[in-house]
C-alpha cells in the first residue's frame, strides 16, 4: 500500500462507488417522478400528484447527496490523474465541459422550480419542469457515460506529437458505438433502482397496513415500468454491451468469464472461483457450449481464453472482475424472476394478496444498488490494466507529484465525510418513508416544528 | 483560438464568484444577522432554490477550464491537490447543511447545521481567495509543468511557496470581507423589517472594510509583483477593469446610502467582476506564472487543446450557455420578491 498509484486508484474507486449510489436512484426516480405528473395531469386525480411529492422529496435528499459527492469526481481528473488529464483533456473534457454547461444547469434550474414552485408554476408548468428534470439528468448520464465510454473504446482523436490526444471528429465521440450499449444498459440499470426502490416502499406500507393506497401504487407503476427495464436489461443491451467486449477487450471477456483455455465449444461458468496463479476455476458449475452460442451464435465456436494474451494485457484483478460480473448478472436474472411473478400476479389482480411477493419486493430493495455498482466495477476493473484501452495505461496517467501519503489523507478525509453523509441519508429517508405520503404534505420537519410551537 | 477561450473560462469564473459569492456571503453573515430561528429559516431560503444553481456555474467552469486548457487543469488541480480537497469537504457540508437543515424539527438539530453552515462558508471565502493569491504570485512549475505546494512553509511569498503566505492570506482575508459585503448587499435588497436593517448596517460597516483592504491588496500586490503594471502600459484600455472595480465600489456605498438595493446589489458585483478581470488582465497571456524562470510559465499557448475541438466547443458552449443563462434568468424571476418571516411556501424544506 506504499504505491501512490494504489491509493489513487483507490480513491477514486471510493468517491465514485459512493457517489453513483445517488445518481442511480434520481435518474431512475426522475422517470418514474414525471410518469406519475403525467398521470396527475391527464387523469386530474390528485392522489397521483400526491406520490409524485412524496417521491419529489426522497429524490431531493438523493440529488442533495449526488451534487455533493459529485463535484469531487470531475476534480479529481485533475487532482490524482493530472497526467491523464493533459494529454486526454482536450477530447473528454468535451463531454465533461458539456455535461456541465448542458445538463447541469438544466437540471439545477428546474429542480429549484420544481421543488419549491408548485403553487407559482400551476399544474403544467410544473408537469414541464418535472420533465425538464428528467431530461437533464438523463442527459447528464448520457454526457458522462461518453466520458468513460471514451476511455473504454477510444474513436474521434488523433495522437499529436507532444504525446496528447487531439480531437479529430467531435461526432464521432458523440455517437462512440460503445458509449450508445453502455449507455442504454446504465440507464435501464438505474430505472430498476428507482422501480425496486418505489415498489419496496410501496410493499413496505401495504405488508404495515398503512397508507394502502399510495402502498398499491408504488408498487404498481414499480412493477410494471420495472418489468419493462428488466427484461430490456438483459436483451438487447446486456447483450449488445457483451458483444463489444467480445470485439475490443477479448481479455477482459476471457476474465469475466473466468476462461482460462482457449476452447471450442466454450461453458459458461454460473459459479466457482477463478485461481489465478494455477489458471483453472475451482468448483466450476457450467452450462457447456453456452458461452460459445452467446457470444458467437455458434455452439461450437471457438472463444480466447486468457492464455492467448500475455500476461501484461490481462486485467489486473481477475477475481474481483469475474465475481462483480457475477454478481450483476446473477442479480439481473433474479429481478427479472421476481419482478415477471409481480407483474403476472398484477396482471391478475391478485399481488396484493401474495404476501410472500410483497416480502420478496421490499426485501430486494439493495440489491439493484448492488448490481449496478457492481456493473460498473465489470465496466473498470475489466479496462484495466489500461486507462485508455489499448494506449495509455492506468500506472502512466497519475499526478506524479501527489504523493502516497497526500492521497492517504485525503481518502481517509472522504471515508470518514462519507460515513457521515451515508448515516443522515438513511435517517432521513427512513425519516420520510415513516412520515408517509398523503394530502398533509407537510414534510416531518414542519410537523415537529409545528408541534413544538403549540407546546 | 486561445485568447477567445481564456475570455471565456475568465467569465465562468467571474459568473461563479458573483453568483456563489452572495450565497457564501449569506452563510458568512448567517449567525450574526439572523437571530431566531425564523431569521435563521429566511437567510436559507433567500438562497434555497438557487445555491445548487450557483455552484454548477464552478462545475461547468470547471469543466470548461478542463478542455481548454488540458495543461493548465492539470497542473494546478494537482499542484493544489490540499486545498482543492478541502474546498470539496467544505462545499460538501455547505451543501448539506443547506439541505438538511430543516429536515428535521429541534433546536440542537438546526443549531448545529446554521454552525456547520456558517463555519464552511467562512472557510470557502477565504481559500478562494488563497487560490485566487497562489495564481496571481505564481507557483513553482517544473520542467514538465508540474508542481506540489504544501500548505504552508515559512509563509514566505518567494522560493518554495506554501499555499497559505502572508499575501495569499491577505488575499483571502480581502475575500471573506468581498463576500460579506456581497451577501450583505443580496440580504439588504431580499428581506424585509428588522432583519433587513441588520444587514443593510452589516453592509455598511463591512463596505470600510473592503475599502480599506481594497487600497491594501492593490499596493502590495504592485511591490510583489510589478510585472502587472506592464500589461496597464501596454494595453491602456485594459484601465477600464480596475475603473469598474472603483465605480462598483463606490456605487454600493452610494446605493447602500439611498436605500436603492438592487443597484447596491449590482454595485457589488460589478466590483467583483472589475476586481477579478483586473487580475486576469494583468495574467495574460500566461495563464499560471511560474516563480522558478519565465520560460515555465503555463501561456494561454501553451496550455490550451488542439484548435479543432475548441473550435467546435465554441459552438456549443455559446449554445449551452445560453439556454443557462435562460433558465438562470428564469429560476430569479421566479423566486424575485422579498422573502418574510411569515411566508410559507409549498411543500418547502426550509
Amino acid at each position: 500500500m506504499e504505491d501512490a498509484l494504489t491509493v489513487h486508484r483507490l480513491h477514486f474507486a471510493f468517491t465514485i462507488t459512493f457517489h453513483y449510489i445517488f445518481p442511480q436512484l434520481t435518474m431512475g426516480l426522475a422517470l418514474l417522478i414525471f410518469i406519475l405528473k403525467t398521470l396527475a395531469l391527464r387523469t386530474k386525480n390528485e392522489i397521483w400528484n400526491d406520490s409524485a411529492r412524496f417521491w419529489a422529496k426522497i429524490f431531493g435528499i438523493s440529488f442533495a447527496l449526488g451534487v455533493v459527492t459529485g463535484i469531487p469526481m470531475e476534480f479529481q481528473f485533475g487532482t490524482n490523474w493530472s497526467q491523464f488529464s493533459k494529454s486526454a483533456g482536450g477530447v473528454i473534457g468535451q463531454t465533461l465541459a458539456m455535461e456541465g454547461v448542458f445538463s447541469f444547469f438544466l437540471e439545477s434550474s428546474f429542480l429549484g422550480l420544481f421543488l419549491f414552485g408548485e403553487k407559482r408554476l400551476g399544474p403544467r408548468l410544473h408537469w414541464v419542469s418535472s420533465l425538464m428534470m428528467f431530461l437533464g439528468s438523463w442527459l447528464s448520464g448520457y454526457l458522462i457515460v461518453l466520458t468513460d465510454a471514451w476511455m473504454q473504446h477510444p474513436v474521434g482523436y488523433h495522437l499529436a506529437t507532444n504525446g496528447s490526444y487531439e480531437l479529430k471528429s467531435y461526432w464521432a465521440l458523440l455517437l462512440n458505438p460503445w458509449g450508445l450499449w453502455q449507455y442504454a444498459h446504465t440507464m435501464l440499470g438505474a430505472v430498476q433502482t428507482g422501480c425496486f426502490t418505489m415498489a419496496a416502499v410501496g410493499a413496505f406500507y401495504i405488508l404495515s397496513k398503512q397508507h394502502d393506497t399510495f402502498g398499491k401504487i408504488f408498487v404498481r407503476v414499480g412493477v410494471t415500468v420495472g418489468i419493462i427495464a428488466a427484461l430490456l436489461q438483459l436483451f438487447p443491451t446486456g447483450d449488445g454491451q457483451g458483444k463489444m467486449i467480445a470485439e475490443f477487450q477479448r481479455p477482459t471477456l476471457a476474465a469475466m468469464e473466468g476462461l482460462f483455455q482457449t476452447q471450442a465449444g466454450a461453458p459458461i461458468a454460473i459459479l466457482g472461483q477463478p485461481d489465478v496463479p494455477k489458471q483453472r476455476l475451482d468448483n466450476p458449475l457450467t452450462v457447456p457450449r453456452a458461452l460459445s452460442f452467446l457470444t458467437y451464435q455458434n455452439w461450437s465456436a471457438t472463444v480466447q481464453g486468457l492464455d492467448q494474451f500475455p500476461q501484461s494485457e490481462w486485467p489486473d484483478n481477475i477475481a474481483l472482475l469475474y465475481f462483480s460480473y457475477h454478481i450483476m448478472v446473477g442479480l439481473g436474472t433474479i429481478f427479472i424472476a421476481i419482478l415477471a411473478l409481480a407483474a403476472w400476479q398484477l396482471f391478475r389482480g391478485k399481488l396484493f394478496q401474495s404476501r410472500l411477493l410483497l416480502w420478496a419486493l421490499m426485501l430486494a430493495l439493495p440489491l439493484p444498488f448492488i448490481a449496478n455498482t457492481a456493473g460498473w466495477i465489470t465496466a473498470e476493473v475489466g479496462r484495466q490494466p489500461w486507462l485508455i484501452y489499448g494506449m495509455m495505461r492506468t500506472r502512466a496517467g497519475v499526478s506524479p507529484l501527489v504523493s502516497a501519503g497526500s492521497a492517504w489523507f485525503t481518502l481517509l478525509g472522504f471515508l470518514g465525510m462519507y460515513t457521515v453523509l451515508g448515516m443522515l441519508f438513511l435517517f432521513l429517508v427512513y425519516r420520510e418513508i415513516e412520515h408517509g405520503p398523503g394530502p398533509d404534505n407537510s414534510s416531518p420537519a414542519h410537523t415537529t416544528v409545528a408541534a413544538a410551537a403549540a407546546d | 483560438m486561445g485568447t477567445i477561450w481564456f475570455c471565456l473560462v475568465a467569465i465562468m469564473i467571474a459568473g461563479y464568484v458573483v453568483l456563489d459569492g452572495f450565497d457564501i456571503g449569506v452563510g458568512i453573515l448567517h449567525l450574526f444577522l439572523a437571530r431566531t430561528d425564523d431569521e435563521r429559516r429566511v437567510l436559507i431560503r433567500s438562497i434555497g432554490p438557487v445555491w445548487d444553481g450557483n455552484e454548477v456555474w464552478l462545475i461547468a467552469a470547471g469543466g470548461t477550464l478542463y478542455f481548454a486548457f488540458p495543461a493548465l487543469y492539470a497542473a494546478s488541480f494537482s499542484g493544489f491537490y490540499l486545498p482543492l480537497m478541502m474546498v470539496l469537504w467544505l462545499l460538501i457540508l455547505r451543501g448539506v447543511s443547506i439541505e438538511f437543515r430543516s429536515h428535521v424539527g429541534g433546536h440542537i438539530w438546526s443549531v448545529f447545521w446554521d454552525a456547520v453552515f456558517s463555519l464552511a462558508s467562512i472557510l470557502l471565502a477565504i481559500f478562494f481567495g488563497a487560490a485566487l493569491g497562489n495564481v496571481a504570485r505564481g507557483v513553482p512549475l517544473d520542467a514538465a509543468g508540474n508542481f506540489f505546494e504544501p500548505l504552508w512553509t515559512n509563509f514566505q511569498p518567494a522560493g518554495q511557496t506554501g499555499i497559505l503566505d502572508w499575501y495569499t492570506i491577505l488575499i483571502g482575508v480581502a475575500s471573506l470581507a468581498v463576500l460579506a459585503l456581497h451577501g450583505a448587499a443580496w440580504l439588504t435588497w431580499r428581506t424585509t423589517d428588522e432583519l433587513q436593517d441588520r444587514a443593510h448596517a452589516a453592509a455598511s460597516l463591512v463596505w470600510w472594510l473592503v475599502a480599506a483592504l481594497t487600497i491594501l491588496v492593490t499596493f502590495t500586490s504592485f511591490r510583489l509583483l510589478p510585472v502587472g503594471l506592464l500589461s496597464f502600459r501596454v494595453h491602456p484600455f485594459g484601465f477600464i477593469f480596475p475603473m469598474l472595480a472603483i465605480a462598483g465600489l463606490l456605487g454600493v456605498k452610494l446605493f447602500l446610502r439611498a436605500e436603492q438595493e438592487a443597484l447596491a446589489f449590482t454595485a457589488s458585483c460589478t466590483y467583483i467582476v472589475g476586481m477579478l478581470t483586473s487580475v486576469t488582465f494583468t495574467l495574460y497571456p500566461n495563464v499560471l506564472p511560474a516563480t522558478t524562470g519565465l520560460n515555465y510559465n503555463l501561456t494561454v499557448a501553451n496550455a490550451k487543446a488542439a484548435d479543432y475541438g475548441l473550435k467546435i466547443g465554441l459552438i456549443w458552449w455559446l449554445i449551452g450557455m445560453s439556454l443557462a443563462v435562460t433558465y438562470t434568468v428564469f429560476t430569479y424571476t421566479r423566486f424575485a420578491g422579498k422573502i418574510r418571516t411569515t411566508d410559507t411556501d409549498d411543500h418547502a424544506t426550509y
